[in-house]
């Protein structure tokens, strides 16, 4: 089984250097991609069928399609999006901390291929020691001439930055990420225009996951087949899973795509703990809906996630036990979401916050059997298109899911006015 | 056109707008907050939902945000699809979490947006069942008052004060539920245009402070169409009264003008009305006692008119009607324009240009639309506040036309400001001392009068070599003119600004030299003038001599009577020169509003009304003639138009015995009858005896409320309501309730929207002109009548001159004007009186800022502080325009700066 | 006013960016190193610094939740309380932190040694329950660990 992501990143071990990364085949990717036209690169991508890795599945190379090629002057710019706030994911940190040039590697390909010369890090404030390693190994690309001007005698320039965040989920939303690099507040812009048509200081932008940038230099390296055949499943590629919650081993595995839900919890995260017994899932997470003991078998792919009524989202998991209360989870959630909301749009802003009182209400036991409308409403009108960005529909998931398969939970709090786990 | 199908019933429609505007186009009553029709959409409030089908198969639909969809062919959508108005309803209701329901206390209560929305979508019931959040408000200075509890987050008041009018302090703050809209600080909302807050804010949120002194309901007020009498521009208000009182000016929409919005000295500039500096009597100075009544007045001034040479003295704030009737009164030969005679020379040269039909002389709205302009010698902000804020939108057409290249369309206000970044169109300046518009310019630069008219000559220059250059240019300012010559050269509506702030009549040659420049190339070039005073092109049109030619007549003895039409003349010429004119008098008559320096000359004082208690005709900078209507009738019976007193004594001297003394028939129809150059002025608005089904058009609305109680303390029973003889408005609330010919327009209301959102339903289009097109003619030639020349006199180059320093005046939008001042709030804005002077000239007279000069402008003295400013070129000193204590001061001036020594 | 050594930086960032507002968040950042936190002074400064009105610059940092507008301790605790961390049982890690500190989320101690402060996930969900103080991240958290970390910061 092979793991490019990962193979060179070990826990026991600190992340590679330019030399120790150029020594493993390290910025192959980049020598070879100067070879090709920018639209070949973009073609390639496309056909292995890489999908954002970043929550919405998008094919990669599809989007970068949409970037305006025929103005050679055009300043045109390439994001990594590393603001990884979704709760319950902490897939990037890994790629970040275990090996940095893999994902500058994979932007200088991705920049070449939009003719970008111009990139950024958006990088979340927590992963400080990921800071301190990115920076450090900007400055080895540049001084190795793999940044700069006349990149490795092409002719091609490319800078790179990092940047820091200072909080904010919705930093990490791509449309108000550029807002936060622009020096803004971070509330979303809408689309159209794409921002691979007016981006970053209305120029054309791509903004990327890091695990998905940091796929290119390897379909670079061995094809747009291979990268197929390292799934069996209709999603091309490997992922990061990941596992929190209340199972034996919770941890992150890069594995084929389409790797089901029971082989994750139970052979690689060493089954439920002693005496917790699985109720449900996020699967991607704390925008998915849960999914239950019926889906344990599905595969953790796009479309089987999506078939099943869920998304595979970020692919990291988190696990709602039976000695948890899912009334109190949910809130939490809810919660996080209503704090995080960017305050722009009138459901989002409004609705959030009073899904959060309900819940809050019934986790108390003073809710109200009319309360589970009011949830159910907020759920049916928060839906994608009626805000203004993914936010508050990402918000929505869990809950109606939650009203779904743990609806006699609810309602138990709501008749024996008390939490049955307090 | 395009066919879209709404609710499955076909509609012809323009393609380019979005769904909510061609809905409400179309008569929907869609409901709305965060969309402006002048701002654009955002989309952020999603309360215009609607259900958008992929085609006529499609069952199922999306719901989407209308004002966010572009009207492509063959839409189907619906309006009345459940589920779309289901999530409308939700969408008040969320809003409604939080809003304080204070309606019975809210100054917006009954004329409120968002209350029209909440019964439009049907919310009803409450069950949000916690507690609300609360905010502290802020003090934000005289005019706007802050109540943060009723905001709905709609994000209107931000767009408009920053983005649209260019608004530093004011803007959103935090996240999620706890956005708060205000200042970083309790304190005075500097923006000029601050008090549209009021008009853009959906609720309680941003209102007028003004109108919380003397509040009273929008639906009790008497209201009437006006025109606003402080600035040169002519904006369309609406002011409210009630109990006598003005109460209230609202901005009233006219297209072609002012759009939706108005100034802050235009809206809250109104308390002259209500001051009680009021003249209230007619007076005969020397008599006891010396208020008198009308029989008596008449026959005093018979007595003296009989016996001495009387000439009349006109004004450029009285209206056409007004003038017109004091010239008939002292015959033509015997009147003379209240004006010095700079400015009158200035007028003529602006008029020469304006009659030759040759160039094209821009409405408010088309500036808005210019993609290249060049100022020559104002200061907009302060001297034409609108047409400031309308550059500020013309400087956004380029990018918003390359945005359409990658089909952003132009109401997508959110795409299209991150698209265009900081980027702005070509804006030029040049002035002598730093304006707010440098900051939007593309380059400004600050110079002497002189020296602003040789650039713009130089720049006529560059464009037609016939055009005539000016002798020893630096190569810097050269290479300056050069640049922007072809800036204009290359831009598709070029307009140039100029006008008659600095007294100087070379900067409006070089100005029209280069519209002709332009025009010989083939381009539409607009030229601007910014002039005086609200009827100043109407009185220069009337082609009278200057108050300079009146003084010399008087001191010939040719004269020795003059009566003065609601001019205070002390404002007009040096203190020294206007006591001497009236030293030759042996009789002063004055009618006016105010006491002021020239009542207290008058041996006959007449009250008169203010522009509230009067109709009229005035007739803005671009010739756009347009008629304000007396809002209410005063219960002070002296307080009469200018023209009826002066066209009653006309009668009474011709021998009618007063109680057969009758209105004057039309004046207009008089008055254009005598002086064709009007000729349409006397069309702008329907005559007196129009009627709709045989009704007048109500001042007051159909809710007005009191009117039989009103009085009670006084008398049960009812009063008769006036009458008013003059116009088709009537002072009731009975009359044609539905909408009238736009020029007599006295409140916007339709059923279901009580808020000033249903201009809508006034519109041809949204945005577009008011139906029956938008109020106003305009008088002068649209096409060439008369060859024009390029104009020479190019003066020389401007030398600081040892010991003497050109003294330039620097107009403040708030205490530069003569009536605005009156408003506490605005007299509070006001500057000090101060002496600006540039930094080079500072180091050598050894002052610093603050220290006082003592200015000598002939034989006057001041005593002033110092403004030290870096920009202004050196010989220049600058003083703020007839503010309180610096008025008396004949323009252009010269003077001498010292040290004060204590 | 700003240091120089403030404004060195402050420019250095503002050469990196097209326009020079853009640079605004990195100023915020800068200036609460150097001082903890954002003063009306210190934000009147930057904004001055930037050319910015103060509205301006306080809509920005209002809008981020680790922009400091009042005073904080010596020390802060970011204690995450999102979803893996409360399966995990971060309400017990507060608890035992409200009863050795005395404090609340949102506040600082007396000594102003802490100020303790809710993070939504902190990106180590494996080894939930997790907090950061200032730079350091501490993982599978026990209250007793907690107190030994504690310890730590004076
Ligand atoms: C509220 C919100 C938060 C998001 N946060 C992240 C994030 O932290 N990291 C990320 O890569 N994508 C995040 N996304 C998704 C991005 O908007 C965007 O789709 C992604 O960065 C695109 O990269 P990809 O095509 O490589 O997946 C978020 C989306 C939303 C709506
Ligand atoms: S203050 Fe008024 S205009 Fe501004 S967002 Fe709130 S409701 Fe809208
Ligand atoms: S008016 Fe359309 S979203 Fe606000």
């Amino acid at each position: 089984m092979e793991t490019p992501l990962t193979q060179h990143i070990s826990i026991n071990r600190p992340s590679l250097n330019l030399k120790d990364y150029v020594s493993v085949g390290g910025y192959q990717a980049v020598h070879r991609a100067i070879t090709m036209a920018p639209q070949e690169i973009t073609k390639m991508v496309q056909d292995s069928n890489l999908k954002g890795r970043g929550g919405a599945g998008f094919n990669t190379g599809m989007k970068w399609s949409f970037v305006p090629m025929n103005d050679a002057a055009q300043t045109k710019y390439l994001i990594a999006n590393a603001d990884e706030m979704e709760p319950g994911t902490f897939k990037d940190r890994l790629l970040l901390e275990g090996n940095p040039h893999q994902l500058i590697e994979g932007m200088i390909v991705s920049a070449y291929a939009i003719q970008a010369n111009i990139s950024y890090v958006f990088l979340r404030w927590a992963y400080n020691k990921a800071a301190r390693l990115i920076r450090y190994a900007i400055d080895e690309a540049y001084a190795a001439g793999y940044l700069g001007k006349n990149i490795l005698g092409t002719g091609f320039n490319l800078e790179m930055h990092l940047h820091t965040g200072i909080g904010r989920y919705m930093c990490g939303e791509e449309t108000a990420l550029l807002n936060a690099l622009e020096g803004k507040r971070a509330t979303p812009r809408t689309k159209p225009p794409f921002p691979q048509v007016s981006g970053l200081f209305g120029k054309p932008t791509i903004v990327n996951n890091v695990e998905t940038l940091c796929n290119i230099p390897h379909i670079i390296n061995k094809g747009a087949d291979w990268f197929k055949s390292l799934s069996p499943g209709a999603d091309a590629g490997t992922k990061l899973y990941g596992i929190s919650g209340k199972v034996n081993k919770p941890g992150l595995w890069e594995l084929p795509m389409g790797t089901t839900m029971r082989q994750l919890i139970e052979e690689h995260a060493g089954g439920m703990k002693n005496g917790f017994k699985f109720r449900g899932a996020l699967p991607g997470g704390a925008s998915t809906d849960f999914l239950v003991e019926e889906h344990l078998d599905i595969k953790m792919d796009y479309k089987s996630v999506a078939a099943a009524g869920s998304r595979l989202g970020t692919g990291t998991m988190i696990i709602l036990d039976d000695h948890t209360c899912p009334v109190g989870f949910v809130h939490n959630l809810e919660h996080f979401f209503a704090q995080e909301s960017c305050g722009w749009c009138t459901p989002c802003r409004e609705g959030l916050p009073w899904t959060e009182k309900i819940l809050l209400s019934i986790e108390n036991g003073e809710g109200r059997p009319e309360d589970l409308e009011l949830l159910e409403m907020h759920t049916k009108y928060m839906g994608p298109g009626n805000t203004f960005c993914a936010l508050a529909p990402g918000a929505m998931e869990p809950l109606q899911s939650g009203l779904k398969y743990f609806r006699e939970d609810f309602e138990k709090h709501i008749n024996e006015k008390k939490c049955p786990w307090r | 056109m395009a066919v879209i199908y709404i609710d499955d019933k076909a509609y012809e429609v323009k393609p380019g707008k979005n769904l909510l505007e061609t809905c409400l186009t179309l008569g929907f009553n869609l409901p709305y907050f965060c969309w402006h029709p002048a701002m654009g959409s955002v989309g952020a409030c999603r309360q215009c939902a609607v259900k958008l089908f992929k085609d006529e198969q499609d069952t199922n639909g999306r719901i989407v945000m209308s004002c966010m969809e572009a009207v492509k062919d063959n839409m189907h959508l619906s309006v009345d699809d459940h589920t779309a108005k289901a999530f409308r309803s939700q969408v008040i209701e969320w809003l409604m979490t939080n809003h304080p329901h204070d309606c019975a206390v809210c100054d917006e209560g009954g004329s409120c947006h968002l209350q029209d929305m909440t019964v439009m979508t049907g919310h009803t019931y409450r069950r949000f069942q916690y507690k609300k959040r609360t905010y502290k408000n802020q003090y934000l200075g005289p005019f706007i008052n802050h109540e943060m509890n009723r905001c709905i987050q709609c994000y209107r008041c931000v767009r408009f004060y920053k983005d649209y009018a260019g608004g530093k302090d004011l803007d959103v703050f935090a996240a999620h539920n706890h956005v708060y809209f205000g200042r970083a600080q309790d304190g005075m909302l500097e923006n000029e245009f601050s008090g549209n807050l009021a008009e853009v804010c959906p609720t309680g949120v941003f209102t007028d402070k003004t109108l919380k002194e003397h509040y009273t309901r929008k639906w009790d007020m008497t209201m009437a169409p006006s025109i606003c009498q402080h600035c040169s521009l002519g904006c369309n208000i609406i002011a409210g009264e009630r109990y006598g009182e003005l109460r209230q000016i609202t901005s009233r929409f006219n297209g072609e003008v002012n759009g939706y919005f108005i100034c802050d000295r235009g809206r809250f500039g109104y308390e002259l009305v209500n001051s009680i500096n009021r003249v209230q009597q007619p007076l005969i100075r020397g008599k006891i006692p010396d208020a008198v009544d009308k029989q008596s007045l008449y026959n005093h001034l018979n007595e003296i008119l009989s016996n001495t040479k009387v000439i009349g003295i006109a004004s450029p704030r009285a209206s056409l009607e007004s003038n017109f009737t004091l010239m008939q009164l002292v015959g033509k030969e015997n009147f003379y324009q209240g004006i010095s005679e700079t400015e009158a020379q200035l007028m003529r040269t602006i008029l020469h240009t304006m009659n030759s039909g040759q160039i094209h002389t821009p409405s408010l709205k088309e500036t808005e639309k210019a993609d290249a302009v060049l100022v020559l010698g104002e200061d907009l902000t302060n001297a034409a506040p609108l047409l400031a804020l309308a550059l500020r939108q013309a400087v956004r057409k380029k990018t918003i036309e390359n945005a359409g290249q990658i089909n952003i369309p132009s109401w997508h206000d959110a795409a299209l400001r991150e698209f265009a970044q900081q980027e702005k169109g070509e804006l030029f300046i040049a002035y002598p001392t730093q304006t707010k518009l440098d900051e939007i310019a593309s380059d400004s630069r600050h110079k002497s009068p002189d020296d602003i008219a040789r650039l713009g000559f130089a720049i006529a220059n560059y464009l037609n070599i016939m055009a005539p250059a000016p002798e020893g240019m630096d190569d810097d300012t050269l290479k300056y003119a050069r640049q922007i010559a072809d800036i204009l050269k290359e831009a598709e509506r070029p307009l140039i600004i100029c006008g008659t702030s600095l007294y100087n009549e070379a900067i409006l040659k070089a100005a029209s030299n280069i519209a002709f420049a332009l025009d010989t190339k083939d381009k539409k070039a607009s030229l601007c003038f910014v002039v005086p005073e609200c009827n100043s092109m109407g009185l220069a049109m009337m082609q009278a001599p200057s108050l300079n030619q009146a003084v010399e007549v008087l001191e010939k003895g040719e004269a020795d009577t003059v009566i003065i039409l609601e001019n205070d003349l002390y404002r007009r010429g040096s203190k020294k020169d206007i006591d001497n004119l009236f030293n030759h008098c042996k009789q002063v008559i004055v009618l006016d509003h105010l006491h002021n320096d020239t009542t207290n000359r008058a041996n006959v004082l007449i009250p008169v009304g203010t522009f509230a208690e009067a109709d009229g005709t005035i007739v803005n900078n671009e010739g756009r003639a347009q008629c304000f209507f007396q809002v209410f009738m005063p219960k002070n019976e002296n307080l009469r138009e200018s023209w009826r007193w002066l066209d009653e004594f006309r009668q009474f001297k011709n021998g009618t015995s007063p109680e057969d003394l009758t209105t004057p028939g039309d004046l207009m129809d008089e008055m254009v009858g005598l002086m064709s150059q009007f000729k349409g002025a006397e069309t702008v608005a329907p005559p007196a005896d129009f009627r709709i089904y045989g009704q007048k058009v109500p001042r007051e609305p159909h809710r007005y409320s009191g009117r039989t109680a009103m009085l009670a303390n006084i008398n049960v029973s009812e009063p008769k309501p006036p009458e008013d003889p003059d116009s088709a408005l009537s002072f009731t609330m009975e009359g044609y309730k539905g909408i009238p010919p736009s020029p007599l327009i006295p409140f916007y209301w339709s059923p279901g929207w009580n808020s000033v959102q249903s201009i809508n339903k006034y519109q041809t289009e949204i945005g577009g002109p008011l139906l029956g097109g938008d109020p106003g003619k305009r008088l002068f030639p649209e096409t060439p009548v008369a060859e024009n020349a390029f104009l020479n006199n190019i003066p020389p180059a401007f030398k600081p001159s040892p010991g003497e320093w050109l003294i330039v005046p620097l107009p403040h939008i708030f205490g530069s004007e003569e009536l605005s001042i009156y408003t506490p709030g605005i007299a509070e804005r006001s500057p000090k009186p101060y002496v600006a002077i540039s930094k080079h000239d500072a180091e050598n007279l050894n002052i610093s800022e603050s220290d006082i000069m003592q200015v000598q402008i002939r034989d006057q003295n001041y005593a002033l502080p110092a403004r030290i400013k870096e920009e202004l070129p050196q010989g220049l000193a600058g003083i703020p325009f007839n503010i309180p204590g610096l008025s008396g001061i004949a323009w252009p001036a010269k003077g001498i700066l010292t040290k004060a020594v204590i | 006013m700003l240091s120089a050594e403030e404004i060195m930086k402050i420019d250095h960032e503002i050469a990196l960016v097209p326009v020079r507002k853009a640079a605004c968040i990195e100023a915020l950042k800068i200036v609460q190193d150097h001082r903890g936190w954002i003063s009306d002074e210190s934000l009147e400064a930057i904004a001055t610094h930037m050319d910015m009105s103060a509205e301006e610059l306080e809509s920005v940092a209002t809008f981020y939740n680790l922009i400091f507008r009042k005073p904080v301790g010596r020390n802060i605790i970011l204690l995450c309380d999102s979803i893996s961390c409360y399966v995990m049982g971060y309400e017990k890690i507060y608890e035992h932190l409200e009863a050795r500190l005395h404090i609340k989320f949102g506040e600082t101690t007396p000594d102003a040694r802490f100020t303790l402060l809710p993070n939504p996930c902190l990106g180590a969900c494996d080894h939930a329950p997790v907090l950061m103080i200032n730079d350091d991240l501490y993982k599978n958290l026990t209250n007793d660990k907690l107190d030994e970390i504690l310890k730590e910061y004076k």
